[in-house]
């Protein structure tokens, strides 16, 4: 059983669109998930109710405001094609982006819970120890919610990797630009080669249980259970 | 001597509003003593920064400036210890890192070394001990030994035997007054236990309901029939008293209060070491003619400086024994068939059990 070309590059494109998903949801959901983490209020309930709409809205309506968003007529479809001289739509970057806000939940809810069984008693004893904020988040929160940090990465990367009718939406089928794994996959089904969607399918599987498998029997010691 | 002078104003959690307008002496411990809900913890977390007061509030340390309009100084930039009634070690930190936290954040190197603090609070054996796995008094001697480490010009300790059983509670009385007997260290020291005020404290800030009621000296304080705390039922006075001598027949120990002797059950202290002593009103009473034949050993000549009605059936009085104080509580029936006026040289009778369990404690 050997891999043709455009598989090959239909299993690239998907694990660079996790791996960078993940990196840019790391990068923006940790501040996030600390800020609605330490706050009460109208705000960030607004704000923990659009993070949380990708889990239950179709991904086809997502992807289709993200399409009319990455469309050249926005400001932002603009902005894209004078910045990089490319269209927006239809291209890898719409679907970081796009998997960016598909995700989001995945990253942040975890980090956010695991950030509220911080006891408020831990960082005021590092204030009073010389320790600033940054500081506090560096030397108590990071070593406590390590393993909350594991999973948080796990389900982004594993949820980019699964996800169909995003970047179906914005990104079309284009063969090494935006032909992901699940997409690849469908068009096989259509063309009714049941062999190669097969190797897809099964390959899809295997890793997705291989991961899941490791990430729940990981050494629950690389994370502190807090009491609150 | 730099001074701590507060000004404050800060809505308590209880419904009122803390109200305090007041300099402590930075020498020496001053606790800051009240019934639960009275303030004292939001007095601590204002001075500390950890909670904010009314914009207008002042807090200054020497020439330091940590709150005044206009300025709010963030706590990792004011040099205080804090020493929290739950301890707050980082679990995922053993001791020695959890001591090593507070040294490498330190502005200034401090005069206090590792190996003092680790000496002072017996804490060599716990160092590689991880939190979850020490008792509740030697997370708090940790909990001391990280404060002091951070090299603080003030610390804080809110209610830290609270939840000490009573040996462990005695072993870090027995820490906190080594630490006070040695280091320049003014301490804040927030309870509710009168005992452990008279064992630690050199000053008294009294707090009702959000305002200072009574602040001083302690023993001036404890003394005095005028004060809040004459009029509580556990009214006691603290005396100093050197130890002179043991009686190893009977098993006593015999202090001196002014040139008096007072016997009390065997002390572990050498002779001449400077110890106090509580004694409750309640268990003194008042005698015009020497007592004979008495089960009783301590019987004072005693002058009769002050008389005060507490309720309808009962007087306080103050006794003058040399340069300090006793108090007693007595009947007003008792006062008025003994004829007691200001001035009368009386005889006081203290029941030994009374300074037995105070004493020992003082260990």
């Amino acid at each position: 059983m050997s891999l043709n070309h455009a598989e090959l590059e239909a299993i690239y494109l998907t694990i660079a669109l996790a791996s960078i998903t993940t990196v840019l949801l790391l990068i923006l959901g940790t501040p996030l998930a600390w800020w609605l983490s330490r706050r009460r209020g109208t705000v960030p309930a607004t704000i923990e109710a659009i993070v949380a709409m990708p889990l239950i809205l179709p991904p086809t309506v997502l992807g289709f405001y993200l399409l009319l968003l990455f469309t050249p007529d926005t400001a932002l479809g603009r902005l894209w094609q004078q910045l990089t001289g490319t269209q927006l739509a239809f291209s890898f970057s719409a679907l970081v982006i796009g998997s960016v806000v598909y995700s989001l939940p995945f990253v942040v809810q975890p980090l956010q819970s695991a950030f509220q069984r911080i006891p408020a008693g831990l960082l005021q004893a590092a204030a009073t120890l010389g320790a600033s904020p940054l500081d506090q988040f560096r030397s108590i929160v990071l070593p406590l919610t390590r393993r909350s940090f594991v999973t948080a990465a796990s389900l982004g990367f594993a949820h980019t990797v699964g996800e169909f009718g995003v970047v179906l939406m914005i990104g079309g089928n284009i063969p090494g630009e935006t032909q992901v794994l699940s997409i690849a996959l469908y068009d096989s089904v259509e063309s009714l080669h049941f062999d190669e969607a097969h190797r897809l399918a099964a390959g899809l599987v295997i890793f997705s249980f291989l991961l899941l498998f490791l990430l729940y029997r990981s050494d629950r010691q690389i994370g502190w259970r807090v009491r609150a | 001597m730099s001074v701590l002078s507060l000004t404050l104003e800060c809505q308590g959690d209880s419904g009122f509003a803390l109200q305090v307008d007041c300099t402590v002496p930075t020498r020496g411990i001053t606790a800051v003593y009240g019934p639960s809900g009275s303030g004292k913890s939001t007095l601590l977390d204002c001075i500390a920064g950890l909670r904010s007061p009314q914009p207008d509030s002042v807090i200054r340390l020497g020439g330091e400036t940590w709150q005044a309009p206009g300025i709010a100084v963030p706590p990792w930039r004011r040099r205080i210890g804090y020493v929290f009634q739950d301890a707050r070690l980082f679990p995922h930190l053993n001791v020695q890192q959890n001591l090593d936290y507070a040294i490498t954040r330190r502005s200034s190197p401090g005069d206090i070394a590792f190996e003092q603090v680790v000496t002072w609070l017996e804490l060599q054996e716990l160092l590689a001990r991880t939190p979850d796995t020490l008792s509740a008094g030697q997370k708090q001697r940790v909990a001391i030994g990280r404060a002091l480490l951070s090299s603080p010009q003030l610390l804080l300790l809110d209610e830290p035997l609270a939840n000490l059983d009573h040996a462990a509670r005695q072993q870090c009385l027995r820490c906190l007054q080594r630490l006070s007997d040695e280091l320049q260290l003014p301490m804040l020291y927030v309870s509710h236990d009168i005992e452990e005020v008279s064992q630690l404290a050199d000053h008294l800030l009294l707090l009702d309901r959000g305002r200072v009621v009574e602040q001083g000296s302690l023993l001036d304080l404890c003394s005095r029939l005028d004060t809040r705390l004459s009029h509580e039922e556990q009214a006691a006075a603290i005396l100093t008293a050197s130890v002179a001598q043991h009686d190893a027949v009977f098993n006593l120990t015999q202090l001196e209060v002014d040139g008096h002797p007072l016997f009390v059950n065997h002390l572990p202290h050498d002779p001449g070491q400077v110890r106090r002593v509580r004694i409750p009103a309640r268990d003194v009473s008042v005698c015009r003619q020497r007592p004979q034949d008495s089960s009783i050993l301590n019987i004072l000549p005693v002058t009769l400086s002050e008389i005060e009605d507490t309720d309808s059936a009962r007087v306080l009085l103050r006794l003058s024994l040399g340069s300090q104080f006793l108090l007693a509580r007595i009947t007003r029936k008792s006062a008025v068939e003994l004829k007691l006026q200001v001035g009368d040289p009386i005889y006081a009778q203290i029941k030994s059990a009374a300074l037995l369990m105070e004493a020992t404690d003082l260990a």
